[in-house]
């Protein structure tokens, strides 16, 4: 049973949330992956405004390929996550409430999770063209000049997304393997 | 003696770069369908179905069905007899790449140094391996890869006396360190012997190889088999979720090697493990 969540993520909706529900998230996301967050850092480092609003906003770490004519958005699965690990707790710290991406994160990102009160989702690798479709509108925000890594501004319908990692540090990765290796037994 | 104009070869290039980033290939289909039908977790079998969904998908929009189209391994079988005209069959390969990347809505991924990373905006240049085998024979196989399961990868210089326990002990680890990283179910390319350089190639060619074709030597085929009902043992499933199904193959190369070594690479590819083969 799927639970549709739009954002904002306020923080009702993230203590809600739980490793292992399956969700499908409707409103506005931005993309960010490695060299935007390098960017990002720098910004919060020098004490400056960052080019979006991260309050209760929801990063999506992808990197889509050129749009055909007539397309919103190119193939758009999620890249690994753990490269954007040390750009995380910062962000958190600013009010970002969501993350979507795929792979492990580090102890360092659950504990800031947990203190700030966030979720970690899994978008399904290797599915960017069925993920592209949930896209219905795609604008470039800020650093256009990092091409496919530029900040993008999404709006998504019904994105297909798991909870791995809930914002009281329950890891699917974890709970997922372990529930399916004692039902075997 | 058989004369092949570069310009055959771009064409084809630029043709397979397109087709193995859109189409899923038979033999991976297939072995997500044998998958599916044999998983019995739930939330594994969601993914498993959403995976032939997004191929089917990409084939009728003809779009990537990752938007990691990747770093381009390129492998040129070419006869002793064959004669390449009209340029540099190097240069041609990385036209093709080039063109493919361009035409075909490819993202462009590489960076032209390690360190100071610019990106050459044209996925070029592309990593090619050359055999020179007997006749007038020409194949092209292009296999993109995508760095979230490069980045998985290992390769560790074993002792001779670590022996076969101390193999499957690595590759092993190596699928457990990895996890959800790849985008499991993966297929995992494994190279032993030669030399450190040998056993990397040899793992990466594992990779490629059609999953539908058995090892020709029966010793290492039943360790192909141990191995992937080893990995599916751990549980780790499709997306790292939970399930039956975290290999969808185990291909092993071998390659003579050193007295004093037992050189082992683990190449993993993710469950796309995009390949296509064209001949000239």
């Amino acid at each position: 049973m799927e639970k549709r969540i739009t954002v904002p993520l306020t923080q009702d909706k993230v203590k809600g949330l739980k490793a292992g529900d399956s969700v499908l998230l409707s409103g506005v996301i931005y993309t960010a992956r490695d060299a935007a967050h390098k960017r990002l850092m720098e910004l919060i480092d020098k004490g400056e405004k960052l080019p979006i609003d991260v309050k209760d906003a929801v990063i999506y770490y992808v990197g889509p390929t050129p749009a055909k004519p007539g397309m919103t958005l190119g193939s758009a699965g999620p890249t690994t996550s753990y490269r954007m690990d040390d750009y995380t707790p910062k962000l958190l710290e600013k009010g970002l409430k969501g993350m979507i991406g795929k792979g492990l994160r580090s102890q360092e990102v659950v504990d800031s999770m947990i203190k700030n009160g966030a979720v970690y989702f899994g978008a399904i690798g290797g599915a960017g063209a069925l993920i592209s479709k949930c896209v219905k509108k795609a604008e470039i925000v800020t650093y256009e000049d990092l091409g496919s890594e530029a900040i993008r501004r999404l709006v998504v319908e019904d994105l297909p997304i798991v909870v791995v990692i809930d914002s009281e540090g329950n890891n699917l990765y974890k709970q997922g393997q372990s529930a399916y290796l004692e039902s075997l037994k | 003696m058989k004369e092949i104009n570069v310009v055959e070869i771009t064409k084809t290039v630029r043709d397979l770069c397109i087709d193995a980033n859109y189409y899923l290939s038979d033999d991976i289909r297939n072995q997500l369908l044998k998958a599916r039908e044999k998983e019995t977790w739930n939330i594994a079998k969601g993914v498993l179905d959403k995976i032939l969904i997004n191929a089917d998908i990409a084939s009728t929009e003809k779009v990537p069905m990752c938007q990691d189209t990747g770093m381009t391994c390129v492998f040129i079988e070419i006869g002793q007899d064959v004669h390449i005209i009209g340029g540099s069959l190097c240069d041609a390969i990385n036209k093709g790449v080039a063109k493919g990347y361009e035409e075909g809505f490819l993202r462009k991924s590489v960076v032209k140094d390690p360190i100071n990373r610019i990106n050459t905006k044209d996925n070029t240049p592309a990593v090619i391996y050359y055999d020179i085998v007997p006749g007038d024979k020409f194949k092209i196989t292009i296999a993109p890869k995508g760095f979230g399961s490069e980045n998985m990868s290992q390769i560790k210089m074993l002792k001779p006396s670590d022996g076969l326990e101390g193999v499957k002990e690595f590759i092993l680890k190596v699928v457990k360190e990895a996890g959800p990283n790849p985008c499991p179910p993966i297929v995992v390319g494994i190279g032993i012997g030669g030399t450190f350089d040998k056993a990397a190639v040899l793992a990466k060619r594992a990779a490629v190889r059609p999953t539908d074709e058995v090892n020709s030597n029966p010793f290492y085929a039943e360790l192909e088999k141990e191995l992937i009902e080893k990995i599916n043992k751990l549980g780790i499933g499709p997306q790292g979720f939970g399930g039956r199904t975290t290999a969808l193959a185990v291909n092993i190369e071998t390659y003579p090697t050193h007295i004093a070594g037992l050189p082992v690479a683990v190449n993993i590819n993710c469950h796309a493990s995009r390949h296509a083969t064209a001949e000239l």
